[in-house]
């Protein structure tokens, strides 16, 4: 592809701290690259407000290679903007063009309260996990891989479940700011392999409760998340991990 | 875990959602299939025998109770898990995630819901009530349900709504059907492909028979 620079205008959620009402402010930036990384438009446009003396845009970002979940940013409309099965980090300009206008915003949703700018709080997730998102394995060496016999089906569907970075880009998308997307994949991930299965009813019981106290929707299985998810974690996770809370609740000795 | 823990889960609360829309969905069916004795045409003869096992049975009016208590946990519930879900995100975005990914009944199941509530008053205004109400409430003789229908169903603008209602039934359905069974914790690909078919029939063949009943009075196609 042919490479080009452009001028933009870049529409970016401003808000000093969690406690400021916030609100758009509207910047020009020059001469941008067609290779340009997003992330780095907005390394040019910070160095520029930096010289300005004014303060420069905080946002979320550490691998800047797509696989962190770091870096987060609603791009004109969609979490980590146009491009599908992408993060914020691996969109390049090249997906605007010369004059464009581009309205950026942090994820909205009660549980990621915006911290500074385009940061928002994602510990939500981290407590998630903690709640249940892991095996035990107290101690003793590791065992050899192949001493515990995997059905591939299974291994397959877990590693993609397992694909998810933890970005929140399906509770910015969801209408219900639900983080079941998110929740499905690490209950998924774990429950298809025996190394999950000691803590499998506690985990998925857990995980829920955890969710719900964190102040996240209730899924109404509409499909945003899906389409925008950077990992293309699959929906039919949310409908396993249903089946897996049923089968807990069922049976749990409690 | 205990039942109040699970039920109140946000998990519980769609498994509720999901039970009672599919036990709706049947009653659905029956109601239905019994209307469309209408179009026997033999002047409401047998679909008033048919509205006469219904509502002269014990059994049937039983089962009458159990489809209030199952509609109204749908209604209540539904309410309340719109009402949860719509305040989880404090600050609206500038710009909408609109249809991407997502087909914009799945995303109005409350308010075509509302629509439908709304619907059902005005229905069982005009046959539920003044029927039961003749019979006493209990086991009494009922009114002429076919010359009702005749009479109600004479007026255009009675059929607009009837239509209209029927339709927002039918989009409600469309994500209903297939989300239910999600909900339920059918994850297999090959009966998601399956049900999500079956659910988009199912909703084309309801809505259109139901619409079709005022439509037939009204266009004169029945004695």
């Amino acid at each position: 592809m042919e490479h080009y620079n452009m001028n933009l205008t870049v529409k970016v959620w401003r808000q000093k701290n969690s406690k400021d009402k916030g609100g758009f402010v509207s910047y020009p930036v020059k001469d941008i690259s067609s290779e340009m990384s997003f992330l780095e438009m907005i390394d040019v446009l910070n160095e520029q407000l930096i010289v300005d003396g004014a303060e420069p845009i905080a946002f979320d970002h550490d691998c800047r290679e797509g696989i962190c979940g770091q870096c987060s940013l609603y791009i004109n409309g969609k979490p980590h903007g146009p491009w599908m099965a992408n993060t914020t980090c691996q969109l390049h300009m090249r997906a605007f063009k010369d004059g464009d206008t581009i309205v950026v915003e942090p994820w909205r949703a009660g549980a990621f309260p915006v911290i500074k700018d385009l940061m928002v709080d994602r510990s939500a997730f981290d407590r998630i996990i903690q709640a249940g998102g892991y095996i035990s394995v107290n101690t003793g060496n590791a065992v050899d891989g192949n001493s515990l016999p995997i059905n591939k089906d299974h291994a397959d569907a877990s590693f993609a479940a397992a694909m998810c970075i933890g970005c929140g880009a399906c509770v910015a998308a969801c209408k219900n700011s639900s983080a079941m997307l998110f929740l499905s994949a690490k209950v998924a991930h774990l429950a298809l392999l025996p190394q999950g299965e000691p803590e499998r009813k506690s985990r998925v019981l857990n995980m829920v409760a955890q969710m719900d106290k964190e102040g996240f929707g209730a899924c109404t299985n509409t499909g945003a998340c899906e389409a925008t998810c950077p990992k293309e974690i699959s929906i039919s996770n949310i409908a396993r991990l249903n089946k897996e809370y049923i089968f807990s609740s069922l049976t749990a000795e409690k | 875990m205990t039942w109040k823990q699970v039920f109140t889960s946000s998990v519980g609360k769609k498994l509720v959602m999901g039970f009672t829309g599919i036990f709706l969905i049947l009653f659905l069916v029956i109601h239905a299939g019994l209307n469309a004795c209408i179009w026997a045409n033999d002047g409401g003869k047998m679909f008033n025998s048919g509205a006469h096992f219904m509502g002269a049975n014990v059994v049937p009016r039983i089962l009458e109770i159990g489809l209030f208590a199952g509609l109204l946990l749908h209604i209540i519930q539904g309410i309340m898990l719109e009402v949860s879900n719509r305040s989880k995100r404090g600050v609206a975005y500038a710009k909408d995630f609109g249809n991407q990914g997502s087909k914009w009944y799945s995303r109005s199941m409350g308010i075509l819901g509302i629509l439908i509530l709304l619907f059902l008053i005005l229905h069982m205004t005009d046959f539920w009530f003044p029927n039961r109400s003749h019979q006493g409430f209990l086991l009494g003789e009922e009114i002429d349900l076919y010359a009702k229908m005749k009479e109600t169903f004479a007026t255009l603008w009675v059929v607009i709504v009837y239509v209209l209602g029927c339709l927002s039934l039918g989009y409600h359905l469309a994500h209903g059907f297939q989300s239910a069974f999600k909900t339920m914790g059918v994850h297999n690909k090959k009966y998601n492909q399956l049900l999500t078919s079956l659910g988009y029939c199912f909703s084309i063949v309801i809505t259109l028979a139901f619409v079709m009943m005022p439509l037939s009075f009204y266009l004169g196609w029945l004695n």
